[in-house]
């Protein structure tokens, strides 16, 4: 597949007329696919109430209930013994005693979600650290039975996640490594490494051996060639490979349901079992899933030019 | 390049320490369900802290996740939990495959006695092979699966006219299954206060357990036996009984003429919701959750009254509950040890009933005022004199799977008769006892 | 290329030995570290897989002795009729979503391409949904789907009067609960490859095209569609190996219910690998899928280079 370059809108001329129907038509659908975005966000902010109220509701009184809830656990008490608690101290207090609740302690939720950040920027790291290295290496070097590495990395992505986890399971729970924020980093690290792997050859491989070349002719080693040459110019692909890494790991379900628990259990096993607690809370949920989505959906707007090659392994070159 | 490695180095290195390095010595964490004894078990044991220096730390997992989370623990020979509050059914497997402590020089040596607890409930939460003196658990929560009903709408004059004049009799607590789902057809569809009301909220949930629990207290009380002769396996002529296929078409036709829509996979929360929602007029649940209607805000009070399961050819109910275990990985099984003897002294069971726990002491339920003490209490002791559980063999969850399978299959999906449910599940459990070397 | 100048006259510090390795050092020191990563947490596991695939190991028994079934777990399973509905329901999800997306995607494509005011604003909005976390989202969806108070059924029956649906109580519905939020998120996906592909046609052949007086259909057909049928293909060959390994999003939507209606393969394999614990059993189901996927996956790569010349 070659490159094309970035302008070559195809169909020629287009009539203003056709522009309008395709407007229409695109914008129609996006406001579809937006609504169940909004009504995640919406349904953060309203009380639990208005949330089941039937038939749904649009319009509501917004409330930090649900963003409470899922910061906190809370106890159902009498009124009577509400009362002999003196008034409540803060706002979300408050917010709570509407509901003849007490707010008993923090929720996991904070946990949950920092486990996210460790796991999720951790295997990102090195996912893309040993990426780099082994992109150079792919791209530059005779190294034997190339393509058949190459593919090896690939194709450990055919594996359903469960299957893995059966494996991975026996293995962590005789080296201890269960429910470890180091297994899952291992874990994610090893499943991503080869997305890194292929979108980084694709950025080495664009670089001008030129520049190294000349870099070894002034006296260099190839280590520093690497170094000062092409570490540089690979910062945007770095980047964007980051990004891609990063997402994986922090959308990821299967292995962290199944291999975490108690200490480094992630945010997306533990969201869903919001609605277990203190009944049907989705305003809660709502407010989670808005905190969780949050950071992809800006990487989203921010990358969308770099979206293309990420999401396709580098197959496709924009 | 060498900074890059450090960074590695020290970012491992970091990661490992963050999650190697444990809180002060004496803690002690005890894993639980999270519903509303829970939070009452976390209220009670700040006397313990405060007697013992002991701190408590808690990890309460939904119900829908309980099992899966905290068997995929003990499988994986995980230190999360000091002790574990598990469920009945893993009384089995927490013997057989060493997750649990065996308590019995340890109740010798602190004098506790198991005679002090409630037969029923050291039979089904303590002992493994079941009956035999040998003990994994102290009996902690004792729970059946009861029902709740709006009792302010069952006492509207209007709405007992009209019922009278329907089925010839005076509208109240439902007796019988018969019984029952005439009054949840009554309702359903009703329109109560401006709102359309449904009959009843049963359980549906596909998941984890709960079609099966829900399914069980109406086979139960058609007669159900796992077995034709206890601990022999035979299962063919009980499992699939004239009796039990009638009690399954039971079940089905009650969630096909009287449940809420949508309601077809539903557990305890659900069931929950739509009761306190004002969706429904009863709901089936777990006597656990009564203390917590009784104080809620919309129907707590005079609103909601409970009853019993009922009966149809026999009274029986179905079995929840658990006993508290010492999860035999732990490296702190002194300390766990030491909560153990504290929950077992009456005095702390009686503040445990208090609190909204359910305790199995015989002092607590033997007491004479305990049947007035709640509007469930007497309820309670009548459904625990009638209990049946679920296989608590070692391969019980494959057990369960197979049931919650072919039940919802039949039930919800509609697919088949209730003879073919039950011939496909006895197919199963025979290929599991098979392979577990018991057939 | 490898047998390039060798650095001369640089400090000889330790730092600098370092920096002196040979070419061939370099390669081996760059490439070994991914490769035992990846022989440790994906080849060593596999290989296990094989071979408790042909035991009956049980990972919740830890005394029982681990003996060798020979190929009874397979037999077993190609014998089990169940095992067949669970593929179908698979089966199921992955045609009609790659069908719908490709569909949805390539029109939505064509449309984008006419560069109207705003389109790249409206496509980043559109992209939104395949970013996110598949079994969050799921759980969000059973709300969404709440036949009284979900706003799904309310906007349906706003434009036809349907009564409320019970879109994951019900045997009919069910499947395609599952198919329009598998839709919902991944036709931007789909939609974003065939914008590439289309913006890789350059404008010289329509314009000969033109001189040519090809209509609008011709030059759909004898220029668009061969030259974005690449990027198309490839599109459903790595939507087709995820929807195939689909778990998350479903077993927080439906958990496989109504009954085992939209128990897809991996839901089940979950249940006999992690709630019945027949790891031998599981492991055999777990090869099986692994070979599919692969041997599937095999023959339409080659069906993706014939069409690619």
């Amino acid at each position: 597949m070659t490159a094309a370059p970035d302008k070559a809108f195809s169909v020629g001329t287009v009539s203003a007329r056709s522009k309008l129907i395709a407007a229409i038509l695109v914008t129609a659908y996006a406001l579809v696919a937006v609504i169940p975005l909004v009504w995640i966000l919406a349904t953060g902010f309203k009380s639990p109430p208005d949330s089941i109220s039937y038939p749904p509701k649009v319009l509501f009184q917004p409330t930090l209930e649900g963003y409470v809830n899922l910061f906190t656990s809370r106890t159902r008490q009498t009124p009577e013994y509400i009362k002999s608690l003196g008034p409540p101290k803060t706002w979300y207090d408050e917010l709570a005693r509407k509901r003849n609740m007490v707010i008993s302690g923090p929720s996991r939720f904070k946990d949950r979600y920092l486990n996210s950040v460790i796991i999720g920027f951790g295997s990102t790291f090195l996912a893309v650290f040993l990426g780099t290295l082994a992109a150079y290496g792919f791209s530059r070097f005779k190294v034997p039975l190339k393509d058949d590495l190459l593919f090896f990395i690939l194709s450990t992505r055919m594996m359903p996640p469960i299957a893995v986890a059966i494996p991975i399971f026996l293995m962590y729970r005789e080296i201890g490594l269960s429910d470890t924020a180091l297994g899952m980093i291992l874990l994610y690290t090893a499943v991503n490494v080869s997305l890194s792997v292929w979108l980084l050859k694709g950025f080495v491989d664009e670089i001008p051996k030129e520049y190294e070349e000349a870099a070894l002719v002034d006296g260099y080693s190839r280590l520093q060639a690497f170094v000062k040459t092409v570490l540089p110019q690979m910062r945007s692909g770095i980047a964007a490979t980051s990004i891609f890494c990063l997402i994986f790991a922090w959308n990821e379900y299967a292995f962290a349901l199944l291999l975490t628990s108690g200490q480094a259990q992630t945010a997306p096993p533990f969201i869903p079992t919001i609605i277990g607690e203190g009944g049907l809370d989705w305003p809660a949920v709502g407010a989670g899933t808005t905190l969780f989505l949050l950071p992809i959906v800006i990487f989203t707007v921010l990358l969308r030019n770099q979206l293309l090659r990420g999401i396709t392994f580098g197959a496709v070159r924009k | 390049m060498r900074n890059w490695k450090a960074w590695v180095a020290g970012a491992i290195m970091s990661v490992g320490l963050s999650t190697s390095v444990q809180a002060a010595d004496k803690e002690i964490t005890l894993c639980w369900a999270a519903w509303d004894p829970a939070n009452a078990l976390a209220e009670l044991s700040k006397d313990f802290t405060a007697q013992s220096g002991i701190k408590m730390k808690f990890e309460f997992v939904p119900w829908t996740n309980f099992a899966d989370r905290f068997l995929n623990e003990l499988n994986s020979k995980g230190k999360l939990c000091d002790l574990l509050i598990g469920d009945s059914q893993w009384i089995g497997g927490g013997a057989t495959y060493g997750h649990y402590v065996k308590l019995n020089d340890f109740f010798d040596k602190e004098g506790i006695s198991m005679d002090d607890f409630a037969p029923a409930t050291v039979n089904a939460y303590s002992t493994w092979p079941k009956g035999t003196p040998n003990y994994y658990a102290l009996p902690a929560m004792g729970d059946a699966l009861g029902w709740v009903y709006r009792k302010d709408w069952f006492a509207r004059p209007e709405i007992r006219a009209e019922f009278k004049k329907k089925y010839g009799r005076e509208l109240g607590a439902p007796q019988t299954w018969t019984e029952l789902k005439e009054v949840a057809q009554f309702f359903q569809g009703r329109e109560i206060d401006g709102k359309k009301v449904y009959g009843a909220a049963i359980y549906t949930e596909r998941g984890s357990e709960g079609i099966t629990m829900g399914v069980t207290s109406a086979l139960y009380a058609w007669g159900f036996k796992y077995e034709n002769t206890p601990g022999k396996y035979d299962m063919e002529g009980a499992v699939n009984s004239p009796e039990a296929v009638e009690a399954l078409e039971f079940y089905k036709s009650l969630y096909d003429c009287c449940t809420p829509p949508g309601h077809s996979d539903a557990y305890m929360v659900a069931n929950l919701d739509a009761y306190k929602s004002g969706q429904v007029a009863m709901q089936m649940n777990w006597f656990a959750f009564f203390p917590g209607i009784a104080k809620d805000e919309a129907v707590g009070g005079d609103k909601s009254g409970f009853f019993v399961n009922p009966k149809q050819k026999v009274a029986a109910s179905t079995l929840g509950g658990q006993g508290i275990s010492v999860v035999s990985y732990s490296d702190k099984k002194d300390l766990a040890l030491q909560y153990i003897k504290w929950f077992a002294n009456p005095k702390v069971q009686a503040k445990w009933w208090s609190l909204g726990g359910y305790s199995c002491h015989n002092a607590v339920l033997g007491a004479p005022d305990f049947p007035k003490s709640t509007p469930f209490a007497a309820d309670f002791l009548k459904a625990m004199a009638g209990v049946k559980d679920f296989w608590q063999e070692p391969i019980y969850a494959e057990l369960l799977q197979s049931m919650q399978k072919r039940i919802h299959n039949y039930v919800v999906a509609g697919k088949g008769t209730a003879k073919e449910a039950l011939d496909k599940i006895i197919k199963d459990w025979t290929e599991s006892f098979q392979d577990d070397g018991k057939l | 290329m490898s047998s390039s100048v060798s650095s001369p006259d640089k400090p000889r510090t330790v730092t600098g030995k370092v920096f002196a390795l040979s070419d061939r050092a370099i390669a081996w020191l760059f490439i070994s570290p991914t490769i035992l990563l990846l022989l440790a947490i994906n080849i060593f596991p596999l290989v296990w897989t094989i071979y408790l695939s042909f035991t009956n190991y049980r990972a919740n028994q830890p005394g029982r002795a681990i003996r060798w079934v020979g190929t009874r777990n397979y037999e077993r399973l190609l014998g089990n009729e169940d095992i067949w509905g669970y593929l179908q329901a698979t089966a199921h999800f992955v045609l009609w979503t790659m069908l719908l997306q490709v569909v949805i995607g390539f029109g939505l494509a064509l449309l984008i391409n006419r560069n109207f005011k705003g389109a790249s604003f409206w496509t980043t909005v559109i992209l939104i949904p395949m970013m996110l976390s598949p079994a969050v989202v799921g759980v969000f969806w059973t709300y969404i789907y709440q036949p009284q108070t979900g706003i799904f059924s309310y906007i349906v029956n706003f434009f036809a009067d349907v009564g409320p649906l019970d879109m994951i109580g019900s045997v009919d519905l069910a499947p395609w609960s599952i198919i329009i939020v598998d839709t919902w998120m991944w036709t931007p996906y789909i939609m974003l490859l065939c914008l590439a592909g289309l913006r890789s046609i350059p404008d010289y052949l329509y314009e000969a095209a033109e001189i040519d007086r090809a209509n609008a259909w011709q030059k759909f057909f004898y220029i668009t569609l061969p030259r974005v049928m690449p990027f198309l293909m490839l599109a459903v060959l790595f939507r087709g190996i995820e929807n195939f390994k689909m778990f998350d999003m479903v077993v927080e939507l439906t958990s496989g219910g109504p009954g085992s209606t939209t128990e897809v393969a991996s839901i089940n394999l979950k249940r006999e690998a992690f709630e019945k614990w027949r790891t031998g059993y599981s492991s055999a189901f777990a090869i099986i899928l692994f070979v599919t996927v692969f041997g599937l996956s095999n023959i339409y790569v080659k069906a993706l280079n014939k069409v690619k010349q």
